[in-house]
């Protein structure tokens, strides 16, 4: 299965999808030093990031969120690459001064949780669903 | 995908070093997010997150690097409060680590050759764009009184896209910068007279009841003012932004662009007693007695400071009294014997930072002031109580 979107920032990275059905705020809601996120009920609460190919469908919160995932990055807690419905401003701002690939216009419903994804600049392909 | 002159292909390939690259691909890509079909060159930037309490670590490490690669800004650029007074942060209680990170961030963005005025008053200290230019600005409050007071046009930038535009000279062309979306949608009828700058903040407050439901918030248009002062107009401003993150209004006889339009037929009002709501709303009963007064949100002009050490002068102040405005007007302040006098009364200037920046969680346990937009930050980031009151109340309290 594969998706095409738009490229936010390009690169070429495989990794395992977490995916939340919700918005994510960086500032305050990720913890820069350990990439786990702590917003209170959120639906990723407890999980770490890192690593990741992070599947949200668009940021919220400050636009000192974009800082945060520079700081994440500078930290080795950066997500490996970030999936969006739609891209806004303090997403697409942090992923470029983090050079962390981000791609858009994605249905991120249609992603599962867990799954090994390829992405290719605009193009993302699911490699194996997490079926283990 | 947006045509690029030969200057701004080369700048995107790295031939203006690292940091112009990587602002102008912040541009273009949010020129592609909001499907801007240009690069729109801007003649004034200012820049928000300023302050170390809001930019961290993070903030701090990414502003050294653009300046250690070289950026460097091509437009006239100001900014925004900073956490601290530059000269008097002991005095006011701020601790040595925090001062210290704090002068690292105003460095960075000095050696990037900014104006490091640290203002949301950028109008009243010579940043001060004329009808129609397009700028890059990030204060709210400066934001809307760019738009909607001197008719020049700025979406309301993060802290990062308007440093990308100080150091490439331009935005994208989206949002407030076309004509279509600075157009009146919504009528506001005020049936009740508005004097003073708590009044014109009450009323920014009773606008973003009428609109709370609605998912894309409207330009309003404002029937029933007759006049405004510039005090009331950018109290007006911080409170509208601040409670429905609107970046435009027009007021008919008042705000420039309102001759180009006709009044919205979508009509709401706004009553005396919704007024006086909005108010009490700001002013809850609590027993918790006012331990911290604050005047300058936002940042105060010279006439205001000079009425503040007219009521002050021969008296003693008996709470902690802030007074908070750019260090240019404190200068004038200065200059004009205004200082000596409040000084004197035991109240302080916290000149280059304000009540909404600076570290004082925990501080206080109740602020009072005439600024609907300090009550909102005071109540939620910085977790005080608030008693607003008139501007000259405000300095009574302090007396009390």
């Amino acid at each position: 299965m594969n998706w095409h979107g738009r490229v936010i920032f390009e690169g070429i990275v495989s990794g395992k999808a977490l995916v939340s059905s919700q918005p994510v705020s960086f500032f305050g809601g990720v913890d820069p030093d350990s990439g786990i996120v702590v917003e209170k009920g959120h639906p990723l609460e407890g999980k770490c990031i890192s690593g990741m190919v992070l599947v949200f469908p668009t940021g919220k919160g400050s636009t000192v969120g974009s800082y945060t995932l520079y700081r994440l990055k500078k930290n080795g807690k950066a997500p490996s690459a970030i999936i969006n419905a739609q891209a806004e401003t303090i997403t697409a701002v942090g992923c470029i001064i983090s050079e962390i690939p981000c791609v858009d216009s994605i249905p991120i419903g249609e992603i599962p949780d867990g799954a090994q994804l390829h992405i290719e600049n605009g193009l993302i392909s699911l490699l194996r669903n997490n079926l283990e | 995908m947006i045509s690029l002159t030969s200057q701004q292909q080369a700048m995107l390939d790295g031939a203006e070093g690292k940091a112009a690259q990587k602002a102008l691909q912040i541009l273009l890509a949010l020129a592609k997010i909001y499907q801007a079909e240009e690069l729109l060159p801007v003649s004034s930037v200012q820049i928000a997150g300023v302050s170390y309490d809001n930019l961290g670590e993070a903030g701090l490490e990414y502003l050294t690097e653009m300046a250690d690669s070289g950026g460097r800004v091509k437009v006239f650029t100001t900014l925004n409060p900073a956490g601290m007074d530059r000269e008097n942060w002991q005095a006011l209680g701020i601790p040595p680590d925090f001062a210290r990170q704090q002068i690292r961030v105003l460095d960075a963005f000095a050696r990037m050759g900014v104006v490091t005025t640290c203002t949301c008053t950028p109008y009243l200290v010579g940043n001060l764009p004329v009808f129609g230019e397009h700028i890059a600005w990030s204060e709210s409050s400066a934001v809307c009184y760019a738009n909607a007071v001197l008719g020049a046009r700025t979406n309301r930038e993060g802290g990062p896209s308007a440093l990308a535009s100080a150091l490439t000279g331009f935005t994208p062309a989206y949002g407030m910068h076309l004509e279509e979306n600075r157009r009146p949608a919504l009528t506001v009828m005020v049936e009740t007279g508005i004097h003073g700058t708590q009044s014109f903040g009450a009323l920014g407050v009773s606008i973003s009841r009428k609109v709370a439901h609605l998912a894309n918030k409207p330009v309003v248009w404002i029937e029933g003012i007759l006049s405004a002062s510039l005090e009331e107009l950018k109290s007006f401003c911080a409170s509208l932004a601040t409670y429905t993150g609107t970046a435009m209004f027009h007021i008919p006889g008042i705000t420039p662009e309102s001759s180009r339009y006709l009044r919205p037929e979508a009509c709401v009002s706004v009553s005396r007693k919704e007024l006086e709501e909005a108010c009490r709303e700001l002013n809850p009963i609590q027993d918790t007695p006012v331990d911290f007064v604050s005047l300058g949100c936002p940042h105060l002009d010279l006439p205001e400071i000079a009425r503040i050490a007219e009521i002050l002068s021969g008296k003693k102040v008996k709470k902690e009294f802030w007074i908070t405005t750019s260090r240019p007007v404190k200068q004038m302040a200065d200059q004009m014997g205004y200082t000596r006098i409040i000084e004197e009364s035991g109240a302080r200037f916290a000149t280059d930072t304000c009540c909404v920046v600076a570290p004082i969680k925990g501080w206080f346990n109740c602020m009072a002031t005439d600024s609907a937009k300090a009550c909102y930050y005071a109540s939620s980031k910085n977790q005080m109580e608030t008693v607003f009151l008139p501007f000259e109340d405000v300095i009574q309290e302090a007396l009390r």
